[in-house]
């Protein structure tokens, strides 16, 4: 049981900023152990990651920097990784549960035939060295605890932002192994065409604090324009543009939706919150002209304070919600955004 | 050609579900439904094998009452539909899955691609999908938002996939296990005609035996459920006209430091 191994995600050659809190839970797993805790990064700019693992709390780090890392695909990140848990036999293997995350654990996971636990949101090791861990489970309406096998590999995702990263310290220094890779270009069966990157966006599972809009968006007071194909549409959507996104500018917010917006054409699936939508965990979640369906609240409902904004004193999303405004979304929304410019001094 | 799509039973997405005094999750009298994201995995199998000419099968694996999800699939147009279950899958975790549902796959000939929905949302997970694909020694594309070319013949596949930072278009050779999003598709809902055939289809059961494989020890298993804490907030009601609900909304959240 020589490691515990972090996966650091990465993205355009930079690390993806909550592999730190994988590192965070790793620690406390390593010092449980008494084992190092052991960086392992794939790809463009390893060497400077891992470097920077070091700083967030990593004793070691893995790197492998070859052009088949590049823009990740599955087969050649769990090749090597499967190598390296086969060769090592670390304790556990830890990733932050993105899609990334999710399917390269889960792959070497199989292919060395250890357990695997998955959407981790706290864990104990247990003096036997098994990781316990509880997680979400029928769209969190129940939590369920788990535990590994202490035999071999324990490999966990973790929940995004629900554990804390290590304090940094820029001295601290990871011991840097660098390991080829196992597969070359021609064993890939996958090839990456192109990569259209949202930018601008504050990511749903990332953010700290969401501004989500409902179908209500379409009760802009605001005329649509007599070109548009559809008025309730075009309505809908200026309302998420010039009234919902300057609120979540202001605040350095996401910007979400219920499905029923999403359905509607008001805003792109990718903003959806939700049972079959994104599952987000933030700080602060305000919801505007939501009406809290069973689920909606799946996908937010372990927000730490929710705020509802809607004209029905009755929505059961005030069942939630910490506190609660009601009224017309349209006028108070623009009063909340000017009031933050004044108090935050934007 | 030959498209396999697995699905499962879940509780109604409106169900109460809580731990029940024996310690076991229960929904009451709730209906199962079909596990939500599957329908998109469901319409995008009948899709593909219309379009190529080929044949989709349906597949779960679990207890008897799994065949509702089957019989809807079956409803909706699938072509046939199997179950696989045996006791020693009792208490198996996403490995058992993965060696059980591979096998099954391996059993139907001359299958290019095998469909998932995005996630169960019994269980919360996603990893038998991917674990199912490493056990068959295929591609994995997850996350796919749109089949925008598929050629059965040169056996290549092109995807758009839809990740935290943006789009990602992706070839691959086939065969593949294939994960999908919301956005795919437009579900249909079941025919009456279909409904009715379906409710007269005899479910094959397939045993681990049938499927030439054994039960893999568990690597990990659930220890207990629990209900949520109950979530103490009381909703603080903020009144006046909206300059004065945002002045003091803005109080309280500077109090709790979420800003
Ligand atoms: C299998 C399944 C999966 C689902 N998955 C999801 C999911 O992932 N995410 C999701 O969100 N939903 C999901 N749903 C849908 C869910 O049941 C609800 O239909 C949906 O959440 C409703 O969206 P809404 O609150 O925007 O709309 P509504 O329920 O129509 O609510 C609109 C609200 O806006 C208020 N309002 C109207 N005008 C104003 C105004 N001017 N100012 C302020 N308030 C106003 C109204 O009082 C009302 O409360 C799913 C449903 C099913 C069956």
């Amino acid at each position: 049981m020589s490691a515990v191994y972090v996966w650091i995600e990465t993205f355009n050659g930079k690390a993806l900023n909550s592999s730190w809190e994988a590192l965070g839970a790793g620690k406390t797993i390593a010092a449980a152990a008494g084992v190092p805790l052991t960086a392992i990064v794939f790809g463009e700019n390893a060497a400077a990651i891992a470097a920077e693992s070091g700083a967030h709390g990593a004793d070691k780090a893995i790197v492998s920097e070859d052009a088949t890392f590049n823009g990740f695909r599955l087969e050649p990140y769990a090749a090597l990784l499967s190598k390296l848990v086969s060769d090592n036999k670390p304790k556990a293997v830890l990733a932050i549960g993105t899609a990334r995350g999710r399917e390269l654990l889960s792959a070497s996971a199989a292919d060395t035939d250890s357990s695997l636990i998955t959407e981790a949101t706290s864990l104990e090791v247990q003096a036997d060295g098994a990781i316990k861990v509880t997680r979400p489970v029928y769209a969190g309406k129940i939590i369920s605890e788990a535990v590994g096998s202490s035999a071999g590999t324990q490999f966990l995702t973790l929940r995004g932002r629900a554990f804390k990263p290590n304090p940094e310290n820029a001295a601290a220094k990871a011991e840097v192994t660098t390991v080829p890779p196992v597969l070359a270009e021609a064993d890939i069966a996958t090839k990456i065409e192109s990569f259209e990157e949202e930018v601008g966006t504050v990511n749903l599972t990332d953010a700290a604090i969401i501004v989500s809009g409902g179908r209500a968006m379409a009760n802009n007071p605001k005329d649509a324009p007599a070109g548009a194909a559809d008025a309730t549409v075009w309505k809908a959507q200026d309302g998420f543009d010039n009234t919902l996104k300057p609120l979540a500018d202001v605040l350095g917010a996401a910007v979400g939706a219920s499905r029923a917006a999403v359905d509607a054409g008001y805003i792109p699936y990718a903003h959806q919150v939700g049972q079959t939508g994104k599952v987000v965990s933030p700080d602060l979640y305000i919801a505007c002209g939501i009406s809290g369906a069973i689920q909606h609240q799946a996908g937010m409902r372990t927000s730490k304070v929710i705020v509802a904004i809607n004209k029905d004193a009755e929505a059961p999303i005030f069942k939630l919600a910490r506190y609660g405004l009601v009224g017309d979304l349209y006028q108070i929304v623009p009063a909340l955004t000017a009031e933050l410019k004044k108090r935050l001094g934007k | 050609m030959h498209v396999v799509v697995f699905t499962r039973s879940t509780p109604d997405t409106a169900a109460k579900v809580e731990v029940g005094a024996n310690g076991a999750v229960t929904w009451g009298d709730a209906a199962t439904v079909v596990n939500p994201w599957d329908e998109y995995a469901l319409e995008e199998a009948i899709l593909q094998a219309k379009n190529a000419g080929g044949k989709a099968t349906v597949i779960a694996i679990g207890p008897e009452f799994h065949n509702e999800a089957l019989k809807h699939s079956l409803a909706m147009g699938l072509d046939e539909a199997a179950r696989v279950w045996d006791s020693a899958l009792e208490g198996s975790d996403s490995l058992g899955y993965a060696t059980a549902a591979a096998a099954a796959v391996r059993k139907l000939a001359d299958v290019d691609l095998v469909i998932f929905g995005k996630e169960s949302v019994d269980v919360g997970t996603d990893q038998h999908i991917y674990q199912t694909a490493r056990k068959l020694g295929w591609t994995t594309l997850s996350y796919v938002s749109k089949i925008l070319a598929v050629d059965y013949a040169a056996k290549t596949i092109k995807v758009e996939r839809l990740l935290e930072q943006g789009k990602q278009i992706v070839t691959s050779r086939l065969p593949a296990v294939i994960s999908v999003m919301k956005d795919i598709n437009e579900p249909r809902y079941p025919s009456f005609i279909g409904i009715r055939k379906a409710s007269k289809a005899v479910i094959p059961e397939w045993s681990l035996a049938d499927l030439g494989v054994a039960a893999p020890a568990p690597q990990s298993q659930v220890v207990q459920f629990q209900n949520l804490p109950v979530r103490n907030v009381q909703v603080e009601m903020i009144a006046g006209t909206p300059e004065e609900q945002a002045a003091k909304l803005v109080d309280r959240l500077l109090e709790e430091k979420v800003l």
